[in-house]
């Protein structure tokens, strides 16, 4: 592991609250480059909080996010997607009323480098091929699967360095969520660095190489992927079902 | 209780509903179709009137449409109807008089028609986009999360405030535009003679809302506006900045309303403080009755309410020889708000956005 370096994304002693409501408490995060990490944790535990503390749209309470050895907590989220951190919603959250092309647009809204943006539409093509015959379709007639290729599109859009992804499987079809797992993989294989919150940590973790364990805003086990799947208290608590 | 009695109570209460609707619709349509019969049977109107009752009525809805457009904009993207609208639309008409007069006590306003014209345009425009934009800063960005009821009494209450500005800064005199020769008179168009003041509007609200509709549609920061309607949160995450963009829906909304209070004083050259009440009461009518949020509906709102107010009360009241029907127009305009509501409650192209958006 390159525990050497420096991280690229990072998340230090993070408390965030909402009004009074502490939700996260003093969450430690550590992303390399070039790794997947995955974020695990019951209903209301805080994943998406911890995503959206990243990119800025709530601000922590206490502690700092780091992207690049620099502090960026309290950047505005326009800030941190130019520095390159893009994120994939939780349901995908498309533009319904907007064509697939739009929606992409919006992925690339911040950036002003025409030749990159065509050259990334073209790497979207190339990732999904069905958007591209879907360009000038309504968003919100897309299929479930169709939705999310096009969310994680849009993410791709911004160019990132770092993409969070919030249960990018959810209310797939076994097959596509088999699928999905492989896109994040090629993703990843092209220099993006991953973080992802699943509820599916079996196919999570099988595709990660470590992984946090969030319980009610407290990460309560840290790992490589292969030491969680082993963890017999994990296997109770989040594998038990599925394996 | 049980859920048959529950399921009981939701079934008779759905049949009380559509036999209502049948009921008032039924009766709508005959009144409508036995009074128009008899009114155009009488004779009392020529077909060259009913025309120009036609035009007119189109031309006013148009001002309508320019005027909605403010309070459909802002409620795709704040939810909640701006009721200092119709100020903002006087605010634009009012300084665009004091800028007429004087062009007009220059001995401008007559030489140079048209330049003139494009100054009161301009400056009744940056009037309103400016007014519009401190109300959002001064009175509802302070309360964005807030519960929806309370930015809907704040406008309330900034309605009244600016209406008693400018009563407070410029008296409670009615205020006569100066007449312009160049524009009485009427134009022939594909045959048809039409007050030129008449063509100007239409075509001007023409070009105006096809310009907002390429805006909306074709520009980045119409796509923005579009995002932050559809869906403020994740238009946030992609790096929105989502204050910025109420601002500038806030200043197109003003702008629209800038050009529909230097195109309302064509027709009807008189402004004061409260000028700006019933054409605002007027436009939100016709924005619900396109569908609110939707900027087409607003234009088809706006024209139709027009007409409706314009043709229904000789077409419909004459019919029965009502008593000096000529002034009902208000109405039959808000008897088509009701009726459309009745049958279409998210109006003519609305869709369910309160139930899209939680
Ligand atoms: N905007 C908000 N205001 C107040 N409380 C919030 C807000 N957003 C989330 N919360 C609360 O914070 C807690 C964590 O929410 P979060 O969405 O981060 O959980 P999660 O782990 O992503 O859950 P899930 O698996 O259901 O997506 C929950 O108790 C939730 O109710
Ligand atoms: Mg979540």
């Amino acid at each position: 592991m390159t525990t050497n370096h420096e991280p690229i994304l990072e998340l230090r002693n993070v408390s965030t609250h909402y009004g009074p409501i502490q939700v996260l408490r003093n969450v430690d995060v550590e992303l390399y480059q070039g790794e997947i990490i995955c974020l695990l944790g019951g209903n209301a535990s805080g994943k998406t909080t911890t995503l959206k503390t990243i990119l800025g749209y709530v601000v922590p309470s206490d502690g700092e996010v780091r992207l690049d050895g620099e502090k960026v907590s309290g950047l505005s989220t326009k800030e941190l997607v130019v520095r390159g951190i893009s994120m994939v919603p939780e349901n995908r959250r498309l533009f319904k009323r907007m064509t697939v092309r739009e929606n992409l647009n919006m992925g690339s809204y911040l950036r002003t480098d025409k030749d990159g943006i065509a050259e990334d539409l073209e790497g979207v093509f190339k990732l999904f091929p069905r958007a591209k015959e879907r360009l000038n379709q309504r968003a919100g007639t897309l299929s479930g699967g169709e939705q999310q290729m096009v969310a994680v599109g849009r993410a791709l859009m911004a160019r990132p360095k770092v993409l969070l992804m919030d249960e990018p499987s959810m209310g797939l079809a076994p097959i596509l969520v088999a699928q999905n797992f492989e896109i994040i993989q090629q993703i990843n294989e092209a220099g993006v660095t991953v973080f992802m919150v699943e509820q599916n940590a079996n196919m999570a973790l099988s595709i990660a190489d470590r992984g946090y364990v969030l319980q009610t805003g407290q990460i309560v086990l840290s790992d490589t992927a292969e030491g969680l799947l082993a963890n017999p208290a994990m296997k109770k608590a989040y594998l038990g079902e599925l394996d | 209780m049980t859920t048959a009695t529950v399921g009981k109570k939701r079934a008779s209460r759905l049949n009380f509903t559509n036999l209502f609707r049948w009921v008032v619709g039924s009766v709508a349509v005959v009144v409508i179709f036995y009074g128009s019969i008899k009114s155009v049977a009488s004779g009392r109107l020529s077909w060259a009137q009913w025309r120009d009752l036609m035009v007119f009525g189109v031309a006013q809805g148009s001002v309508y449409a320019l005027i909605a457009m403010g309070y459909t904009m802002v409620y795709g993207v704040l939810r909640f109807i701006n009721f200092a609208h119709g100020e903002v639309f006087m605010s634009g008409a009012m300084i665009g008089y004091f800028v007429a007069d004087a062009l007009n006590r220059a001995g401008i306003w007559n030489e140079q028609p048209v330049v003139s014209l494009l100054i009161v345009l301009l400056v009744s425009m940056t009037t309103a986009t400016s007014i519009a934009v401190i109300l959002e800063r001064v009175a509802y960005r302070p309360l964005r999360g807030a519960p929806r009821l309370i930015p809907l009494i704040t406008s309330i209450g900034a309605s009244f405030t600016l209406q008693y500005l400018f009563r407070g800064l410029f008296g409670a005199g009615t205020k006569a535009y100066p007449p312009m020769a160049a524009i009485q008179g009427k134009w022939i168009i594909f045959g048809i003679p039409i007050l030129k003041s008449q063509v100007i509007v239409i075509g001007s609200a023409i070009v105006v809302m096809a310009g907002l509709y390429l805006f909306v549609e074709k520009t980045k920061t119409g796509r923005s506006m579009r995002a932050v309607a559809e869906d403020p949160e994740t238009a946030a995450l992609m790096g929105i900045n989502v204050d910025g963009t109420i601002v500038k829906v806030f200043a197109v909304g003003g702008a629209m309303a800038g050009v529909a209070g230097a195109l309302w004083t064509l027709v009807f050259p008189t402004v004061n403080f409260f000028s700006g009440f019933l054409p605002g009461i007027k436009a939100f009518t016709a924005a619900v009755l396109g569908g609110i949020g939707n900027i087409f509906g607003a234009m088809l709102g706006g024209v139709s309410l027009g007409m409706f107010e314009s043709v229904g009360p000789s077409l419909v009241l004459g019919g029965y020889e009502v008593p000096a029907f000529n002034q009902l127009k208000d109405v039959v305009a808000f008897s088509a708000l009701v009726l459309v509501l009745i049958f279409r409650p998210t109006g003519i192209l609305g869709e369910r956005l309160a139930q899209e958006r939680g």
